[in-house]
């Protein structure tokens, strides 16, 4: 076991080490470009040259990769070219709010759509299984930020439920409220990473109840309901563990257009943000620090899969 | 209300169906019969005859589109067709239980094994810590050794014939009156489905519970059951104590099937197996009369339009025909081939050895470790000769046939030489006449064959590609080849999936023949077909080899099949070849320790009964083979026999024992015989 | 079983597609939109920055059926006329990542070795980067304004995807006997891979492909929302939404709310085709 999650360790650095590689070069691939984009088209000669000067475009490509590696592990990610101040200052306290909005969202998505995946495969081939999966699948596709606009322009505006900002100004900075604030952005999230998760749910639960080991519990005399929850489940919850994970960086993904929406100052904001003015430091130390969540939640979802999994966890020995 | 004489299980009349795309279709028509407690009976039939849907009917366990259309079932007297939900629990728990194939997913992959069986103590109300000590009783009582570490283990870490000890032990936790066993053998190897067989006779002898078996393999059906049921197409044909019915059989699919199968004794130089005609009905075709009438040589237009009645044969013997006096004389049904040959060469050299397999060892590498499949196997294989490779799992005979077609690179060493030449080791450098020259047709012919491609495409491609025809020429060869082995013209633009087993395996022999082959490898070719389908294709091979002098290298787990279809042959264990030569002299001895407890563990069709030779513990795994000859922790011949300690230290080598006879043991020919006598 | 009864199975198969309502209801509100955008120009009632200035910020009547937006433009026209753009961007991408994804899916899948572990690696490391994030860092990069790279910058996107998928097909096909049977009359690799395992990975491409067009219909609509990926100016869904979102607070929601119709429409009906698929394939 213990090689297991050295070996999946190992893993994990590189493909870490491979998405700065790539995030470095789609950044970097026109030579002298992010000055120039930066600074734009008014810019004069010196003025690029001392941009380059500052952030160290001046050395050469191979140079600069492992200076911003080496900076990364020790926790320096670098300039913004945008506030000329450390990037972490605004990154940090962006991710902080992310965080809490990913969170809020999480509790809610995992449950309601495992439920909903159990629910349709117990519930196979009527009215409600076609409802939840056609339905499920079907709102996935349609973007986060028209869902979040629907929200809260139905939700929101015409009936004063929920409110449409996602941060709470005044007055009431206490956690609940918070959350209350969060619910409506977090449902936005919820309806676009509902369908899959449930879907592969489903499938799994189904192919669970149609097991030879199912029949043999049903045929040992249990009842059908004894033997979904002693069998069935635990077996069938394995792919749903692989697919939320899978889902991550949708969610991630998902932040940006409905922070913009809700107006909350977190990650998606300011990433978007330095997208417009080409704040490229901020931008390659986002999107880093966005894919290690990532791999972070892959690595934990392989651990925990090949726990439950007894069949990775114990080799054939005899 | 059950007395002594009350049976235990009762089919009256019953009859079922599954409702495929919105049709009813029957599945059972109208079954009679009964089991008294503590009786086998057996249930006997080809793919497609419903014994498996009787045997989950008896367990009142439907797939969700079946239903009970008719009859009753009655346990112990008592119908459970309407009872109600919880009482069938209650049933299942403590009167009736069920083994069948596949024990491996019979288990659940994520409870550990002594859980489970210990489940089934628990439903009846047992604290769980009690369960657990009468778990490992009942793994006792299966014969398993070291039952607690076996507790603790999962399902995909059991051998086959371990996890069905455990399937049987779970079965028999709650002392069933009623023990349902579908196919519990198949799939697992001779040895160990001896062994298992042997255990459930000896827990019938202890328990007194009544067993329902189902099998395709009518060998096992004597030699376990005191009564037997013969099903074709959903309908009881045949009925009667075992010993009446294998040796009157009185209707004429039952004399058919006991015909096709190649017994002990007969060879393919002397005898031709019979056939039945036409292939299994669907499951569901409706019939106005007898279910069996279209491939019947004696049915007449009566036989068509009606249904014919139950016919006391004598005493409880019962046969539903009309002619079934005149059934055990019936013609006999033997289809020719035509098969027009394209080869000059072949005939002419017969008794000169075409290939030469020398000192071929193979090692592969698995999850780091090394594991020698193939340990230097030298044979050789005569023009016009069938070669048969015979050996349980692991012990490599696909691994050769891989080797000698270069499909797989042998080790340093290992040289195959056909007709005097040195082939490359591996398959991109041989030249195309040497590659047509060697083909193989494989056991399973929905993965052998391009599900995508036509026919007549599949065998046109290899046509073209191993004679250089051009495509216009090489798609009227392929015409000539399939209808030469029965494929019908009407057929040849069709998809494999179209086509039966028998029909797609035909096809698979076709294409073989594209080259104009000298050497066919011919993997478990019939092993995935019913046994009617397998003697035609047998006698197809027959035929071929004694039209067109090709050899051919025959692997199978069959024995009687290669016994009959045979010249010389060749038993593998653990990647050696421990015995080699001709057929005659293999199967009647003297034998090695092996190939004796081989033989002895296959159940004869004739009921003869042959003295059980076992052999003790589990195969051992190729990555750790054991030190000495690799047969001898678990050789039977061992003890007793005066060569222990060389048995144990030195891998004996392969000698001529007798002219043309090999065998690999230290024990000299001579103590054999006296041994074995 | 006859022969005939195996060609009434096929047939009842075909027919059970046709007559799915799900891939019904989708085809037909595909075809709306197909239709759109190649008829757009003839159908729309007026150009897509002809400005009423009288009508500013109306809404929906019988002069507009779709109201204006706070420039005086008529919603109902730059709706149709934005059609085209989403459609041929979305088709062209889920083309090129199905080209270039099954290419590799293909060659990883049936090479495996050294190959298979790079691409396996490069697929890892861009699936552990959120798509929307990487299109806009490609686009912001490579001063993105243009459609076509837009298109690209997705069609490489989804390659990882697709990739995978195909290699799983392609794993278990290639240990079948036929590919066995086709190397033993001599044929080279081309052949293995394009005319032995190709068609029968085909089924599952062809429904990846539809599911990734929906996915590629949810990015691009997102991207130009988000002001990325698309010339100023043009009619396009996405920016229509980011132009005139801020007003649903003053209850002007028409120039909003079409937009985004058309945007859930078009993406559920290509969603709607792949889901019938997968039923009907069984995946």
């Amino acid at each position: 076991m213990k090689q297991f999650i050295l070996k999946r360790l190992g893993l994990s650095v590189v493909t870490v080490f491979l998405v700065a590689v790539i995030v470095f070069f789609l950044t970097h691939i026109l030579p002298g470009n992010v000055a120039r984009q930066y600074l734009g088209r008014g810019a004069t000669e010196e003025d690029l040259a001392e941009f380059r000067r500052v952030f160290g475009l001046d050395r050469s490509l191979l140079a600069q990769l492992f200076g911003w590696i080496g900076d990364l592990l020790h926790g320096d990610l670098g300039q913004s070219m945008q506030y000329r101040g450390p990037v972490s200052d605004i990154l940090l306290p962006a991710i902080g709010y992310s965080s809490k909005l990913a969170g809020v969202a999480f509790f809610l998505i995992v449950p309601i759509s495992i439920a909903g995946g159990v629910i349709a495969a117990m519930n196979r081939g009527k009215k409600i299984d076609r409802a939840i999966t056609v339905g499920g699948l079907s709102a996935a596709v349609i973007p986060e930020f028209v869902w979040a606009i629907v929200l809260v322009l139905t939700v929101g505006v015409t009936f004063h439920i929920f409110p449409v900002s996602a941060f709470p100004d005044e007055g009431d900075r206490s956690l609940l409220n918070q959350i209350w604030y969060l619910i409506l952005p977090s449902i936005s999230l919820l309806l676009v990473l509902f369908g899959y998760i449930a879907r592969i749910t489903r499938a799994g639960v189904i192919e669970a109840l149609e097991s030879d080991y199912m029949r043999t519990a049903v045929l040992k005399g249990l009842t059908r309901r004894k033997a979904v929850s002693k069998h069935v489940l635990r077996n069938a919850l394995l792919p749903t563990i692989a697919v939320i994970a899978s889902q991550v960086p949708y969610l991630i993904g998902g932040l940006i257009a409905v922070e913009i929406v809700f107006n909350y100052p977190g990650f998606g904001t300011i990433l978007k943000g330095a997208v417009d003015a080409r704040d490229y430091s901020v931008l390659q130390s986002g999107v880093i620090i966005s894919s290690l969540v990532i791999v972070i939640f892959q690595l934990i979802a392989d651990i925990l899969f090949a726990v439950l999994n007894p069949r990775i966890r114990q080799k054939v020995s005899e | 209300m059950s007395t002594a004489n009350t049976p235990t299980l009762e089919l009256r009349n019953l009859e079922v169906a599954y409702t495929v795309r919105g049709i009813d279709r029957e599945v059972l028509r109208d079954i009679s019969l009964s089991i008294a407690p503590g009786e086998a009976y057996g249930l006997v039939g080809e793919s497609g005859c419903g014994k498996s849907t009787a045997a989950f009917a008896a367990m009142r366990y439907l797939p969700r589109n079946g239903k009970i259309t008719g009859g009753a079932i009655l346990f112990e007297g008592k119908n459970i067709v309407d009872m109600a939900d919880d009482e069938v629990s209650s049933l299942r728990r403590s009167a009736i239980s069920m083994v069948y194939q596949n024990p491996a997913t019979a288990l659940n992959p994520t409870i550990r094994v002594g859980d489970q069986v210990a489940e089934v103590f628990q439903l009846s109300g047992i604290s769980k810590s009690d369960s657990l000590e009468m778990a490992q009783a009942a793994l006792v009582q299966v014969q398993i050794a070291d039952p607690a570490q076996v507790m603790r283990r999962y399902a995909h870490q059991l051998s086959g014939g371990m996890a069905q000890r455990v399937v049987i032990a779970m079965a028999l936790a709650s002392n069933p009156r009623l023990l349902v066993m579908d196919e519990p053998t198949t799939g697992l190897d001779a040895t160990v489905e001896a062994e298992v067989l042997d255990l459930v006779r000896e827990l019938r002898r202890d328990t007194g519970t009544a067993v329902l078996f189902i099998s395709h393999n009518l060998g096992v059906i004597r030699h376990m059951c005191d009564r037997v049921g013969v099903l074709y197409a959903g309908a009881l044909v045949e009925q009667g104590a075992t010993a009446d019915l294998f040796n009157n059989p009185s209707h004429p699919y039952t004399v058919g099937l006991l015909r096709c199968i190649p017994r002990g004794g007969l060879h393919k130089s002397t005898d031709r197996l019979d056939t039945i005609p036409g292939t299994p009905p669907a499951l569901g075709t409706h019939f106005d009369g007898c279910v069996f009438a279209s491939r019947c040589s004696l049915a007449d237009d009566n036989c068509r339009t009606q249904l014919p009645q139950m016919v006391t044969i004598s005493g409880a013997h019962v046969a539903r025909c009309f002619h079934s006096d005149k059934a055990i004389s019936m013609p006999r049904s033997i289809e020719q081939t035509e098969f027009v040959s394209q080869s000059e060469i072949h005939a002419t050299h017969s008794g000169d050895t075409l290939l030469s397999i020398n000192h071929l060892s193979k090692i592969f590498t698995q999850d780091g470790h090394k594991v020698q499949v193939i340990n230097d196997v030298s044979l050789n294989l005569g023009f016009g000769e069938t070669l048969g490779l015979v050996g349980e799992s692991g012990s490599g005979k696909t691994t050769i046939a891989k080797l000698v077609l270069g499909l797989v690179s042998p080790e340093e060493g290992g040289v195959v030489t056909l007709d005097g030449k040195g082939l490359a080791k591996t398959l991109n450098r041989r030249d195309v006449h040497d590659v047509g020259s060697m083909q193989i047709v494989f056991q399973n012919p929905d993965q052998a064959l391009n599900r995508r491609h036509s026919v007549t495409r599949i065998v046109g491609r290899a046509v073209e590609r191993l004679r250089g025809f051009n495509v216009s020429d090489a798609i009227d060869r392929a015409h000539e080849l399939l209808s030469g082995m029965r494929v019908e013209a009407s057929l040849h633009s069709a998809r494999p999936v179209q086509l039966s087993g028998g029909l797609k395996q035909r096809v698979a022999i076709s294409r073989a023949f594209a080259g104009s082959p000298q050497i066919v490898v011919c993997d478990e070719p019939t092993s995935a077909l019913d046994v009617s389908v397998q003697a035609a294709i047998l006698n197809l091979l027959v035929d071929l080899q004694k039209q067109d002098g090709v050899s051919f290298i025959f692997i199978s787990h069959d024995l009687g099949v290669v016994r009959y279809i045979s010249d010389r042959i060749a038993v593998l264990y653990l990647g050696r070849v421990i015995e080699f030569g001709t057929s005659q002299r293999v199967f009647n001895g003297p034998f090695h320790p092996y190939t004796e407890a081989l033989l002895s563990s296959v159940p004869n069709i004739d009921g003869s009964i042959r003295k059980r030779i076992p052999l003790t513990g589990v195969v051992p795994s190729p990555s750790n083979p054991p030190s000495g000859c690799v047969l001898n922790p678990r050789c039977p011949r061992k003890a007793g026999s005066g060569y222990e300690t060389l048995c144990e230290t030195e891998e004996p080598n392969l000698t001529e024992v007798e002219p043309g006879h090999f065998m690999r043991c230290h024990i000299p020919v001579a103590k054999l015989k006296q041994l074995q006598s | 079983m006859s022969n005939e009864e195996r060609r009434t199975i096929r047939r009842e198969r075909m027919q059970l597609v046709v007559r799915n309502k799900t891939f019904l209801v989708g085809c037909s509100i595909l075809g709306f939109w197909l239709l759109l955008s190649i008829f757009g120009d003839l159908i729309a009632p007026r150009g897509a920055s002809d400005q009423d200035f009288e009508f500013v910020s109306v809404g929906p009547s019988f002069k507009y059926w779709f109201g204006t937006d706070a420039n005086g433009q008529d919603v109902l026209s730059r709706v149709i006329l934005g059609t085209r753009l989403i459609v041929v961007m979305a088709f062209s991408a889920t083309t090129l990542g199905t080209i270039v994804g099954t290419a590799i899916g293909l060659a990883s899948g049936y090479f495996k070795g050294k190959f298979d572990m790079i691409t396996m690696r490069l697929i890892e490391a861009i699936s552990a980067i959120p798509v929307l994030i990487i299109a806009l860092l490609a686009i912001a990069a490579l001063e993105g304004r243009s459609p076509t790279l837009t298109v690209i910058v997705i069609g490489f996107v989804f390659t990882p995807n697709i990739g995978r998928t195909v290699r799983a097909a392609v794993l278990g096909e290639a240990e079948l006997e036929y590919v066995a049977a086709a190397r033993l009359r001599t044929e080279r690799t081309p052949h293995i891979l394009f005319r032995e395992i190709l068609p029968n990975v085909l089924p599952p491409i062809i429904v990846e492909f539809t599911v990734r067009l929906g996915y590629a219909i949810f990015a691009i609509a997102t991207l130009s929302f988000l002001g990325a990926g698309v010339e100023y100016g043009s009619p396009n869904w996405g920016s229509q939404i980011a132009e005139n979102w801020g007003n649903i607070y003053s209850n002007i929601w028409w120039p909003t709310a079409f937009p985004a119709l058309a945007i859930a429409s078009l993406a559920v009906s290509v969603n709607l085709i792949s889901d019938s698929l997968l039923e009907v394939f069984e995946l």
